[in-house]
């Protein structure tokens, strides 16, 4: 395979980032700043069907997936979407794309909500021009692929809520959408709740269902109609598959999440919770967000204690959730978890018999055209990063080599929270975390107002509110480069730079669908 | 391989490299007759510091006055004063060179650790095991060990020497005592001419049964302090791990002035004993009340044992508080999660220091009007009760305790 070399047209953005002016065929916007970009005009929307063309009896199944692409009229270059809630357990998306390429397709582009590691034989359907490139998170050997410059076309790289915009306002259409679903019925309303590959929330197949021209549901856990509760409404679904297995249940939910056990990123976790009980954040009402990874669980396990000792519920928790999640709603610490994906077991136990555990979208959670989101509702998100730098500006995509290794997922949108607060180490092996300038700007540090490592805590100076809240509090806190220095003197100096080319493999979306920045070729 | 190799290959490895190290290298060192320097390297942060070990290892060489060699290094992620460490025990197993020393960048210097500072918790770090080092300070024991004993493969010892005296240089251990732990004379000796120059706070002596033991480490650090001349002080704490050893308790508590404490090391004792070792520790309570008196006769702190189960938290904590019932002030601890419950375990009850301060302001009021009886409303307190007040209020302020009162005065 040769690299793929392109003639680009770069311009400087608002935050001085080179970014290309045209991608995968498309004029792009450059990114003007937060909230500067008023989008106008009217919302996209799926061709006009009428029920007259399907089946009175509500009967929609087909024989297989075959069958469902060729009626929904595959042909060469369409886009093809599907969604992670199976993550790295899900079948479905892999089968699509293999049974296309059976079909004699070509040049498809795929849209999934985040990709997975065993989803890396969509190289060889890359690499054999079925597939041309992807527009969604390439997460470990996809990403390799796409960051030494070998997809034909641009990655995009959008949050979860820009997927949405993307699709609302009709910067991608999606010809085809296969849903895969735990619990369907043949008229295709179906559910991530229950079935044996259970997953929780179908939140991420939302937009699909509703904007793309052609909608296909496959389940292995098909129940007579109706299918109760229906995330997916089968009112906007066209063909109903039944295969043996959608996934492999094992790696679609981890059996327990799991706290940390390093004792430093204990500490990191500890100094998360009393920054959030310290600057008053933690009051009778509050809300916040967390994700599913150790630290993030082990600030809620922390928390949960703080807020035991303090008399103090939460109205409303969103997340990944977990187990850790579910504790407090069990234990009345919270009225709700408005669940945006289900991490374990315990959680899909608990969105499928609580009433007050609710699956949400990116629409309701995140979306730039919603009239207005949760995200911005949520008091505190606890997220995390790979770089940030003393501008406070965060990456979460790139490794300080430049390699393209993660997705965006809704980091992106939780940055609206009234505190973000980034939880990281400040090195990891030898590598600094806080560094000069992120390789890959994801989010702007004017939304960044916390970063919160084992060696200290800096906030934001933009923040005086919180500075000031905190001044009696016997946490660390620093200066950023006063932390930066510690480290770089510890590592040794400040890292190399990157060796990366001027060929640009990737863009990276705001959340108003402007570009924030590049992912640019690696050099081997 | 290179083709100047006729003779017959001698490799000279130190440190550890594999998927499941972190923060160490592995240094293999050839040497060779011509042909100058070649270095290979293989590293997980290549990318970003790649160019920064080269130079490095060449430095390192320079100063080990090596100039033919082959040199291999796999690293996974080693700090400077770890590469520096790796590279020198590699050399150094060669015998080519014996005396020069690779030093790696210094901090500065902690202030001068006190004879009766805190020793409520001293966290082992064992001294092959680099990773644990740079973040030990984080979790905020009072003191952190080095060890050169238990913790580090028969193996290992030569490079692990090298390893904690550059650690004691390059890291900061924030306001923990650096202690080190040697072995057992008289392979200890050899560890005191390594760490020694680079000022420890403490020297903990392990299986110690008699003050002669003691004197001989006393002097062999003094012996090299004259050379070196520096006079900061380093601490002795003998560790007592057999039955011999707390018979003679008292005479090694006050074998030379240095000595600030004793402690035990139960796992040995208990063997030594021929009996189990229980979470009660009935089977070493008179040990212990033996060793804790001989320390209090000799004017020193009297420091307990580990607690070895991590995952039992609710085990540790009922230990620290009896120990500290029977006269300890401390203890160790294996994991840095014990450091929170120890501390808590050792600090007095809100009631003692209550009653204490009562006791304290009494004393301060009976000194201002030049009384020599202190009493507490019609009662008067007698001076051991108010000695015991002062030391406690003392105590607790020491370790914050009184933060919160005095903030609000």
């Amino acid at each position: 395979m040769t690299q793929v070399a392109r003639e680009v047209e770069l311009a400087r953005n608002a935050a001085g980032r080179l970014v290309p002016v045209q991608a995968n065929g498309r004029h792009q916007r450059l990114y003007a700043g937060v909230g500067q970009y008023q989008p106008t005009g009217s919302k996209a929307a799926p061709p006009v069907r009428s029920s007259r063309d399907y089946p009175a009896s509500g009967d929609k199944r087909v024989p297989n997936i075959e069958t469902a692409l060729r009626l929904s009229g595959l042909r060469d270059g369409m886009v093809i979407s599907s969604h992670h809630h199976l993550r790295d357990g899900d079948a479905v998306a892999l089968a699509t794309l293999q049974t296309a390429a059976q079909m004699g397709v070509k040049d498809l582009i795929w849209f999934p909500s985040a990709s997975f590691p065993s989803q890396a034989p969509v190289i060889d359907l890359m690499d054999s021009g079925i597939v041309h490139h992807i527009e969604g998170s390439m997460n470990g050997p996809l990403g390799d692929y796409c960051s030494r410059g070998k997809m034909r076309g641009y990655g995009v790289l959008r949050s979860h809520g820009g997927r949405w915009q993307a699709v609302q306002d009709g910067e991608v259409h999606i010809d085809i959408a296969v849903i895969a679903a735990p619990t369907a019925d043949p008229f295709g309303n179906a559910t991530g709740s229950v079935g044996r590959s259970a997953c929780g929330s179908l939140g991420f197949a939302l937009a699909d269902s509703i904007y793309a021209d052609h909608v296909i549901v496959v389940t292995d856990n098909l129940v007579p109609f109706p299918c109760i509760p229906w995330q997916i409404q089968g009112n906007n679904v066209d063909y109903v598959v039944e295969v043996p297995s959608i996934g492999d249940p094992a790696k679609i939910v981890s059996g327990t999440t799991q706290i940390t056990r390093s004792p430093d990123r204990l500490k990191i976790a500890e100094y998360v919770a009393r920054f959030v009980r310290d600057a008053g954040i933690m009051r009778d009402g509050f809300s916040f967000q967390a994700g599913s990874g150790g630290i993030a669980l082990a600030f809620v396990d922390h928390l949960r204690i703080m807020m035991k000792d303090a008399h103090v519920k939460a109205r409303f928790v969103r997340g990944g959730s977990t187990r850790y999640l579910v504790e407090l709603l069990q234990e009345g610490l919270t009225d709700y978890i408005l669940d945006g994906q289900t991490f374990d077991l315990e959680a899909v136990r608990s969105i499928a018999t609580n009433s007050r555990h609710v699956a949400t979208s990116p629409f309701t959670s995140y979306n730039y055209h919603g009239k207005g989101n949760f995200a911005s509702m949520v008091d505190v998100a606890v997220l995390g990063a790979t770089e940030v730098d003393s501008e406070f500006n965060g990456n979460v995509v790139t490794h300080s080599d430049g390699r393209l290794l993660h997705g965006i997922g809704g980091w992106q949108n939780c940055l609206a929270a009234g505190c973000t607060i980034l939880a990281v180490p400040s090195f990891r092996d030898r590598i600094p975390v806080i560094v000069d300038k992120v390789t890959t700007l994801t989010g702007p540090g004017e939304l960044i107002d916390v970063i919160v490592t084992e060696r200290g805590i800096a906030v934001n100076p933009r923040r005086k509110d919180l500075l000031e809240a905190t001044k009696v509090s016997k946490l660390p806190i620093r200066p950023i480069q006063d932390i930066q220095r510690e480290v770089f003197q510890i590592c040794g100096g400040a890292p190399q730079k990157p060796q990366l080319t001027d060929n640009p493999v990737a863009i990276v979306k705001w959340v108003d669908g402007t570009v924030i920045d590049t992912v640019w070729q690696v050099r081997s | 391989m290179g083709t100047s190799l006729q003779h017959a290959l001698q490799i000279y490895e130190a440190g550890r490299s594999g998927k499941d190290v972190r923060s160490d290298c592995r240094v293999a060192f050839l040497p060779q007759d011509s042909g100058g320097i070649a270095i290979e390297l293989k590293s997980r942060v290549g990318a970003y510091y790649g160019d920064s070990i080269r130079r490095q290892a060449q430095r390192t060489l320079d100063t080990l006055a090596i100039g033919n060699c082959r040199l291999c290094i796999e690293d996974e992620g080693a700090l400077p004063f770890v590469i520096a460490a790796r590279i020198e025990a590699a050399v150094k197993k060669s015998g080519i060179v014996k005396l020069a020393r690779a030093l790696s960048e210094a901090v500065p210097l902690p202030p001068v650790s006190s004879k009766d500072r805190l020793r409520r918790s001293r966290l082992y770090l064992p001294g092959s095991e680099p990773k644990y080092f740079i973040n030990a300070s984080l979790h905020e024991p009072d003191a952190i060990i080095l060890d050169l004993e238990d913790s580090v493969h028969p193996d290992e010892k030569y490079a692990a020497r090298i390893l904690v005296r550059n650690a004691l240089r390059s890291v900061s251990f924030g306001r923990c005592e650096r202690m080190v732990r040697i072995n057992q004379l008289p392979l200890g000796l050899e560890d005191l001419e390594e760490v020694v120059p680079e000022f420890p706070d403490l020297v903990l002596i392990p299986k110690v049964e008699s003050a002669q033991q003691v004197a001989d480490v006393a002097q062999a650090i003094a012996q090299i302090q004259r050379t070196q001349e520096h006079t900061r002080p380093i601490w002795l704490m003998p560790i007592l791990e057999s039955a011999l050893g707390i018979e003679n308790a008292h005479a090694i508590a006050t074998a030379d002035e240095s000595v600030v404490a004793l402690t035990i090391g139960l796992e040995d004792y208990t063997a030594d004993l021929g009996v189990a070792k229980t979470v009660e520790g009935t089977e070493s309570l008179y040990a212990r009340t033996r060793l804790v008196n001989a320390a209090k006769a000799a004017g020193i702190q009297a420091i307990d044992s580990v607690f070895g189960d991590v995952g039992d938290i609710e085990g540790l904590r009922r230990w620290g508080e009896n120990s500290r019932a029977v006269g300890f002030e401390g203890m160790g601890c294996i994991h840095p999660s014990q450091i929170p419950i120890i501390h808590d375990a050792f600090a007095p009850t809100e009631k003692e220091i209550e009653k204490a301060l009562k006791i304290v302001s009494a004393y301060d009021e009976a000194q201002r009007e030049g009384l020599g009886v202190v009493s507490l409303g019609s009662k008067m307190i007698d001076p051991p009760v108010v000695n015991r007040a002062l030391k406690l209020a003392a105590t607790a302020r020491a370790m914050g305790l009184l933060d919160a009162r005095e903030a609000s005065k």
